[in-house]
């Protein structure tokens, strides 16, 4: 079964702050981890929303808006999909990332398949 | 820190994630399977009793090796003083004390000597699958019972047997020589394709672990790939899980019907695996050496998978590769592959050249899909009288009613095709 494991954004990712030698590491680190496993499906950070647009619908109507968006710590820096065995093997991946990057919220969720 | 105890879930879930390189680990130093396997077991115990009060530690993999090597250091000492009252009431030399510490680390090996040993060649397919679900994968007996089909007790006695006969030849932790290597690795390669085709196998009604196999054998192909990444067939055998996989979303219709390659709704197909499929594959051909069976099947459905409908298929590539697979595992049902593909790129005569061929081969008497291709080349060449014929007759080598069905209805067109007047 495929989890989608997602980590939030602060402040200083937002502002493009360049992540610390010891994230980069860590992060280097967890993938190659994943990957020795045979879980790392897919895995990608997201730049700044500043970089990026918010789509919103209004009556019908489609707004775009340009980023930076307000509240860093609603969006996601970055994401993985693994394949595990159980939710709590996703679990477990996830905590040591999270431990690993310092990130405050890491979501896991079970991805739908066919 | 945790106020509430850790959750046994989660102590299992670092159990799975971790089980088979301590396992690894412990094997190369105590040498043989069923002492490993006991210590490991002990291992596991005493983390279910440490960590629901004190936590999963900071970093469990290396927790459980530490604690691993302790139990195995008193286990390799305790042999060492038996060995030596025996020598000395046999009045022999004593042999050397074990060094444990002379090991240099390499996980990679470790897990390697793992993999040989459970994939070893004196047991059969059988117990090689269930001995490396059960050691590689940290799949529990009752998992594999319910992915095979059967009962956990006929799991349990698969790998209890599997364990005696290795025990009895004294199969020790070892990595083969390299004349011995790449025999050793065809069988792990077999061994983890065998239990991905067994996944493949499942049917909508099957319980869950049983397509969960196909997970299973990719995660094992990858581990592999990882500790032995200079083998291109290893990829290869990655590439072909990976984009065989890929099509399982559009495998069956609806109603839970197989549905023909060339038929399937590519928009179903999983682009995440083809990406990583086709990367695996690439990997396996930059290692430059002349393609092996896996890799070379491996390519064939890249070219599918390459393709965005049926129509752009490269089929002169196709028959290529099947042309090259021939040569290096010649087999009957390669060669009606091949025959196919050959139609699909030069045309039905140049198909049926071949399949006229193959009608003489002993292995293909009951094989349905060889009178299904040449009733298809006939069809398409006009001769319909005896394309008629070969639908009928491989209709009556099938089992499966709905085929049978499929291919009536078939041999019924080609009749009235033949009954037409020509222009």
């Amino acid at each position: 079964m495929r989890y989608m494991v997602m980590h939030y954004s602060n402040e200083a990712n937002e502002a493009g702050a360049p992540p610390s030698p010891e994230v980069i590491a860590g992060v280097g680190q967890f993938m190659a981890e994943a990957a020795q496993a045979g879980v790392l499906l897919a895995a990608e950070g997201v730049q700044p929303s500043s970089k990026g647009a918010r789509i919103t619908l209004d009556g019908g109507k489609v707004k775009v808006t340009d980023g930076p968006f307000a509240e860093a710590k609603e969006l996601i820096a970055g994401f993985a999909i693994l394949d595990v065995k159980s939710k709590d093997e996703a679990v477990e991946h996830a905590s040591r990332f999270a431990k690993i990057v310092g990130a405050t919220q890491v979501d896991v969720r079970l991805v739908a398949e066919f | 820190m945790h106020d509430d105890p850790e959750p046994i879930r989660s102590i299992e879930a670092v159990w799975r994630i971790e089980s088979a390189r301590v396992i690894a680990h412990v094997m190369r130093l105590v040498g043989d399977l069923a002492t490993a396997e006991d210590i490991a077991q002990d291992t596991f115990v005493a983390a279910l009793k440490r960590w629901p009060r004190s936590g999963v530690p900071e970093n469990p993999g290396a927790w459980l090796t530490a604690t691993a090597r302790f139990l195995a250091i008193d286990v390799i000492r305790r042999r060492d003083r038996l060995a030596q009252k025996q020598a000395a009431i046999a009045r022999v030399p004593e042999s050397t004390t074990f060094d444990v510490d002379a090991f240099d680390d390499d996980i990679g090996d470790e897990l390697l000597g793992l993999i040989f040993m459970a994939c070893h060649p004196i047991l059969s397919p059988d117990a090689r699958a269930a001995l490396t679900l059960r050691l590689l994968g940290g799949l529990t007996t009752a998992e594999i019972g319910r992915a095979y089909l059967t009962t956990e007790v006929a799991i349990a006695q698969r790998i209890v047997r599997a364990k005696r006969t290795l025990a009895a030849a004294n199969v020790r932790f070892e990595l083969p020589d390299r004349t011995e290597r790449a025999e050793r690795m065809a069988s792990v390669l077999e061994i983890i394709y065998l239990i991905f085709n067994e996944g493949y196998a499942a049917t909508a009604g099957d319980d869950w672990m049983r397509a969960e196999l196909c997970s299973e054998a990719m995660r094992l192909g990858r581990v592999l790939a990882g500790v032995v990444p200079e083998d291109p067939e290893v990829h290869g055998l990655v590439a072909l899980m990976e984009l065989q996989a890929s099509r399982t979303p559009a495998r069956t219709d609806p109603d839970g019907q197989a549905v023909l390659l060339l038929d399937q709704p590519r928009g179903l197909w999983d682009q995440l695996l083809i990406r990583r499929g086709l990367a695996a594959l690439a990997r396996a051909e930059e290692l430059g050496r002349a393609p092996g069976p896996y890799t070379l099947q491996a390519a064939i459905a890249a070219c599918h998978a390459r393709a965005r409908t049926a129509d752009e298929t490269d089929w002169q590539r196709i028959a290529a590769l099947y042309d090259a697979l021939s040569r290096v595992t010649p087999s009957p049902v390669v060669e009606v592959n091949r025959a196919v593909a050959l139609a699909m790129a030069f045309g039905p005569s140049v198909g049926l050249e071949l399949a006229d061929e193959l009608v003489a081969v002993p292995e293909l008497e009951h094989y349905h899909l060889l009178p299904v291709v040449r009733g298809d080349l006939l069809d398409k060449l006009g001769r319909y009288a005896e394309a008629r014929d070969e639908f009928l007759r491989a209709a009556s080598l099938t089992h499966n009613t709905r085929e049978q069905a499929v291919l009536l209805a078939r041999a019924a067109e080609c009749a009235a095709a033949d009954a037409v007047p020509p222009d």
